[in-house]
């Protein structure tokens, strides 16, 4: 029983000695000529134009909204897809109701105008 | 192919729940639809024929003790009786906004709809028999009234509460669900009680256990948790920050309707879950509540004193009031159930009345909430004066106001309980607090006018005050016609 723990174990000393040694050994075998450039924190891309904090639209967070709702109906009539010969009459109503009031909503984001992109 | 069971489900326990939360559904399509700017009362006056409606739904279903889903929700006469007093609640809400919200400048249809989705939630939370289904309740309560709380959106102060509830909200409702999970490790179940026979749930795990031999620390820890969120939702003492700021934030309906509506609901669920699910624990949970409520009266009392802005007293005065319901809460008895119900219409009446009379206090743009502005309001509008008298009067339990009758109620049923000493922390703080209502009162009827304060009755608001000090007058000289009415509100299903 613990001899099987022992394998893992085995696996985990090597997994974790294969990409630690060549480093520690990198370390000691390298030669050090440090400058300010080497030292210096590596950055990449272009330097930064304007301000970090832009405003951005509100519109963004309303479609992301109305998005998961959508993506968790689908999530929902997955399984009820699959399942849809053994729920029965109660649950295709149970569905039904369900994309209804999902439908109800659209309907009223709709009207709001919060599908209007301005 | 083999059916999947589906449990036979009784839609006549959640009729007026469904009545409630289609209604606002096809009232939120009606306002964007057909009701213009400027008009949105209307949707008020459907809002309200709404809750009527439901009431009237829920009136044959008196006395039927059923269950559904599996016996995840309940409709015994307790939650039928809290059903009726949430309508109400949300009725004369929408009633004092009809004209605050034109007057205020931000009338939006979506209040109305919001009311009736937070009721529909206050109403889940009594009928619930079912720690999930609980946190349901809690969470669609909580999310309409962060919207609400920040419905005056321009203003800052509005903003600001709805930031500092929803922070705090969502900490809570973490708290909650950790709880959940904590209980269900040790018991593997989150049906507070059996409702068929053979169902497994926390009364018949407890009731299988012998203490001495089981370690029940993760239920102790799961439940402590669980008290901890109901403690955030209801304001008890050291989870109260949130409450002043928040209560005097929000625009005035919603502080009224948040103030008695979130605390009867959450207390509702917390006494379902002690009193059914939790009683065999009681010596162990029984002297915190107790130390709660006593420190919750003492503190919420005393910080109303040093308030000179009345509507930032009335928020302190609700935390010390969330107090005397707990005693009905953690008294497992009949007398303590009716108790917290009669406490509950009290103070609900009263509260929403007193909530009604700053409506008509308050400018647009600007608030005379502040002692001074109560000035000689006897000489300017005697009737205002005359009410906001009796709600005063009620909040600090003087009869003959249905204040009195709650408070005597709940302390009997501390004292039969046991917790004599609590009775007397309960009475010698309602003598504190009769201090700073009654200097309303003062300053109302011996005082001249300081500023030049216009108040503004209009007829809704006039209304709903009426209704509120017609009720408190009422249950408090003949308290026998709701007595009886309650006395028949056991928690039937399950024992």
């Amino acid at each position: 029983m613990l001899t099987n723990y022992a394998f893992i174990g085995i696996l985990f000393v090597v997994a974790l000695s294969f990409p630690l040694l060549p480093l520690i050994m990198a370390f000691f075998l390298r030669p050090k000529r440090p400058t300010t450039i080497k030292q210096s924190t590596y950055e990449c891309g272009l330097e930064a134009i304007g301000d970090v904090h832009v405003q951005f639209k509100v519109q963004y967070y309303l479609y992301a909204i109305a998005f998961v709702i959508f993506d968790v109906e689908v999530i929902f009539l997955y399984p009820w897809a699959v399942a849809f010969d053994q729920v029965g009459l109660f649950g295709f109503t149970a569905a039904a109701v369900f994309i209804l009031m999902l439908f109800l909503g659209l309907l009223y984001e709709w009207k709001k105008g919060a599908l209007e992109w301005i | 192919m083999e059916q999947i069971q589906i449990p036979p489900v009784d839609l006549a326990v959640v009729a007026p729940l469904i009545t409630v939360v289609g209604w606002a559904i096809v009232l939120l399509l009606v306002d964007v639809f057909f009701v213009p700017a400027g008009q949105k009362r209307i949707t008020g006056y459907l809002g309200i024929a709404g809750l009527v409606m439901a009431g009237a739904v829920a009136a044959p279903l008196w006395g039927s003790d059923s269950s559904t889903f599996g016996g995840m929700l309940v409709l015994d006469n307790f939650a039928l009786a809290l059903t009726w007093i949430f309508l109400l609640i949300g009725a004369i809400s929408m009633v004092i906004a009809l004209d605050y919200l034109p007057r205020q400048g931000i009338e939006q249809g979506e209040f109305y709809p919001l009311i009736m989705f937070a009721v529909s939630a206050m109403m889940l939370l009594g009928q619930s028999a079912n720690l999930i289904v609980m946190f349901l309740g809690i969470e669609l309560l909580s999310i309409t009234l962060y919207i609400l709380t920040g419905f005056a959106y321009p203003r800052l102060s509005s903003e600001e509460a709805a930031m500092k509830y929803l922070l705090l909200g969502a900490f809570a409702a973490g708290f909650f669900v950790y709880g959940i999970a904590l209980i269900y490790g040790q018991t593997g179940t989150v049906q507070l009680f059996s409702t068929a026979p053979g169902q497994e749930s926390l009364a018949e795990y407890l009731g299988r256990q012998t203490f001495a031999a089981v370690d029940l620390t993760l239920l102790l820890v799961g439940s402590g948790l669980v008290l901890v969120a109901f403690g955030f939702k209801v304001a008890l003492v050291p989870f109260h920050m949130w409450t002043p700021d928040v209560y005097e934030g929000a625009p005035t309906p919603v502080t009224a309707f948040m103030s008695v509506g979130t605390k009867g609901a959450a207390l509702a669920a917390l006494l379902r879950l002690l009193d059914m699910a939790l009683p065999s624990l009681q010596p162990i949970w029984l002297p915190v509540l107790a130390t709660l409520a006593a420190v919750t009266m003492l503190l919420g009392n005393l910080g109303a004193i040093a308030q000179s802005n009345v509507k930032r007293m009335l928020a302190y005065s609700s935390i010390g009031h969330a107090g005397y319901l707990l005693l009905g809460v953690m008294t497992v008895s009949e007398r303590g159930v009716q108790g917290f119900l009669f406490y509950l219409l009290a103070y609900s009446l009263t509260n929403l009345g007193a909530f009604a009379v700053l409506i008509a206090l308050e400018q647009r743009g600007e608030a005379a909430w502040s002692l001074d502005d109560f000035a000689g309001l006897w000489q300017r509008q005697p009737f205002l004066a005359l009410a906001m008298a009796v709600f005063m009067l009620s909040l600090a339990g003087v009869p003959p106001t249905a204040g009195f009758v709650g408070k005597f109620y709940v302390f009997m049923a501390a004292w039969e309980g046991g917790l004599g000493w609590l009775a007397l922390v309960g009475m010698l703080t309602s003598a504190i607090a009769a201090f700073f209502y009654l200097r309303v009162i003062a300053r109302m009827f011996m005082q001249e006018p300081v500023r030049d304060v216009q108040p503004q009755l209009f007829r809704g608001l006039t209304l709903g005050i009426s209704i509120a000090a017609a009720g408190t007058l009422i249950f408090g000289i003949l308290p026998t016609l709701l007595i009886n009415v309650v006395q028949q509100t056991a928690l039937a299903v399950g024992r």
